[in-house]
């Protein structure tokens, strides 16, 4: 680990000095706020339809209404995001050539993987900590269910965890930045819609599927539960990609 | 310091260091000399723990480059071939970066930074970004990084190439400046950067070392024979027979008449004899005027194509050896 706060501090500087982190902080925030305001208009449109009807209206909540379907569009969006916030952490060292510098200090090759992935993970903290207004505004209408709301933020981290270290792989595969996008974007994708095909699939398979799939294991945390297994696939996926990148640097080394 | 045992290297199927042995004492500066794709640039990156060897032990300072990368990457200065800088940092911020990455105590860090820019004099440009910086600049602040952490072994690889004749004049001085205390290492194709800055050249072709030896020693010793340049204004055919017949001359050679009765010759002797004298007296004694005599001594550059095509015909497997270095 020895160094990794040099190779974050690195990092970090280029996402803020740039205006990569805020160019793609902007964009995920001007998305969750669009589905903010949809949802809401959604839930204005049903209410105004309900009024003659108590046993629909009572029905109708903010959690149900509007947490729950922004907290499944925000990790949509975060789908579409994560990829170009992790596509040139080693990607663009490699084609540089300042790969060979950084190798040649004396950090070990965790303290260089855990320096990026820190770095990824803060901008994805800071672009999730960018939506607070949007609590602010629903607690200033009516409390939304608090519990519901945490494990979604809280499925939300962890799914951009997951998202930022399948990206760092890639990115450790390529030199081309677009590439590395582009085939981080389309890995995420498959991880997320992989349970679609399980209904056409022999059981076991289908339920390996399943397992594997990032919008079933988020389903817990719209739901306000915390479930241990949730939480661990997201821990787990996290760290297999993490031991890859490790990997990955290791034969980058051995390739020259 | 630096033992170099049997180091091979392989990249796929193609060796690109096969089976070298030096040896690099404390204090020295050895120059690493070759063409492209000799093996240089390899050789490097296993000595700075970038890329480990196929085969063979390296040991810095005692200690083993695979066992102990990190303290020997601690004790090493690199600057890669086309210093590969972060273009978006300022100089100083960059410099910062490089002073933490070699943990570099935080009380010692400003010191240390201030240290080395006025070590190699780029204090005006401190808060630049890098991307502006001239060529010269850029090279200067590849040298800044490697000196941070004052590590006693500095490796070079081509650390004049792309700079104009004024700047590799600086940058030499700054090498030599800086290596009375260090053991240096660097890379060149440039020969006379390497008897100007280097007491120690190592000669690499094709992966393996052919020759090894004082800048000095290896001009000297490199020639076959002993070479001497006569002007003189006589006959010419005379002249070559006097000259063929006297004792230790092994052959000569003559030039056109360079006119008026002019010849020029050079005379080939064994190595480690004078003719001077005798061809002196030999021409005076005829009564013909003796314009120039001097000894022709090989240059480096001789020396080095001399060495490098000696066994050419595989031109082949140097040029894709080209393609492996340009291109990874």
């Amino acid at each position: 680990m020895r160094g990794w706060y040099a190779v974050f501090r690195k990092e970090t500087a280029n996402f803020f000095v740039s205006p990569i982190a805020y160019v793609l902080i902007a964009s995920f925030l001007l998305l969750t706020g669009f589905f903010f305001w949809l949802n809401i208009a959604v839930m204005s449109e049903y209410s105004l339809r309900a009024t003659n009807n108590p046993m629909v209206a009572g029905r109708i909540n903010v959690t149900d209404f509007v947490v729950r379907p922004l907290v499944a569009n925000m990790g949509i969006v975060l789908l579409f995001v994560t990829p170009l916030i992790t596509m040139r952490l080693f990607s663009e060292e490699k084609k540089s050539g300042t790969i060979e510098l950084l190798l040649t200090y004396p950090i070990t090759d965790l303290g260089v993987m855990t320096g990026k992935f820190m770095a990824a993970a803060l901008v994805i903290l800071v672009m999730l900590a960018g939506t607070f207004t949007i609590p602010l505004i629903l607690f200033s209408l009516g409390p939304p269910d608090t519990g519901t709301l945490l494990t979604g933020y809280l499925g939300l981290l962890l799914l951009g965890a997951a998202f930022a270290s399948l990206g760092m792989f890639i990115s450790t595969l390529t030199e081309n930045q677009i590439i590395s996008a582009a085939v981080s974007f389309g890995a995420a994708l498959i991880f997320w819609v992989l349970s679609w095909a399980s209904a056409f699939v022999d059981e076991k398979t289908g339920t390996v599927m399943r397992q594997m799939s990032i919008l079933e294991h988020l389903n817990s945390f719209l739901k306000g539960i915390i479930s241990v297994s949730d939480i661990s696939f997201f821990v787990m996926f996290t760290a297999f990609f993490l031991f890859l990148s490790l990997r990955s640097l290791e034969t980058h080394r051995w390739r020259g | 310091m630096i033992e170099v045992e049997r180091l091979t290297k392989y990249y796929g199927r193609l060796a690109a260091v096969q089976d070298v042995n030096f040896k690099v004492q404390s204090g020295e500066i050895v120059g690493f000399l070759g063409p492209n794709g000799a093996g240089k640039s390899t050789t490097m990156r296993i000595l700075t723990c970038y890329s480990p060897a196929s085969s063979g032990t390296i040991r810095v300072l005692g200690m083993d480059v695979q066992d102990d990368s990190l303290k020997i990457r601690s004790k090493i200065g690199y600057l890669p071939e086309n210093v590969p800088l972060y273009d978006w940092m300022r100089v100083k911020s960059y410099l910062d970066f490089v002073a933490r990455a070699k943990g570099v105590p935080a009380g010692r860090r400003a010191s240390e930074l201030g240290r080395v820019a006025a070590a190699v004099g780029i204090d005006k440009v401190m808060d630049k970004i890098i991307r502006w910086l001239s060529k010269g600049y850029r090279q200067r602040v590849g040298l800044a990084q490697a000196l941070i952490g004052d590590p006693p072994i500095l490796v070079l690889d081509e650390p004049t190439i792309g700079l104009d004749p004024r700047q590799i004049r600086e940058i030499r001085a700054l090498i030599k400046g800086f290596s009375h205390n260090r053991t240096v290492i660097l890379s060149t194709h440039i020969l006379p950067e390497v008897s100007q800055v280097c007491d120690r050249v190592i000669i690499i072709n094709r992966g393996s070392i052919v020759a090894e030896d004082t800048p000095a020693n290896l001009t000297s010793a490199h020639g076959k024979s002993a070479r001497v340049q006569v002007d003189v204004r006589a006959p010419h055919t005379e002249v070559l027979a006097l000259l063929e017949s006297l004792p230790g001359v092994l052959s000569v050679r003559s030039f056109e008449a360079v006119g008026d009765g002019e010849c020029s010759l050079v005379v080939d002797s064994l190595p480690q004899t004078d003719l001077r004298p005798d061809l002196a007296r030999a021409v005076l004694k005829k009564g013909w005027d003796l314009l120039e005599l001097r000894s022709i001594h090989a240059s480096l550059e001789d020396v080095f194509i001399d060495l490098v095509t000696e066994e050419s015909g595989e031109d082949v497997v140097a040029d894709e050896g080209n393609q492996r270095e340009g291109g990874s």
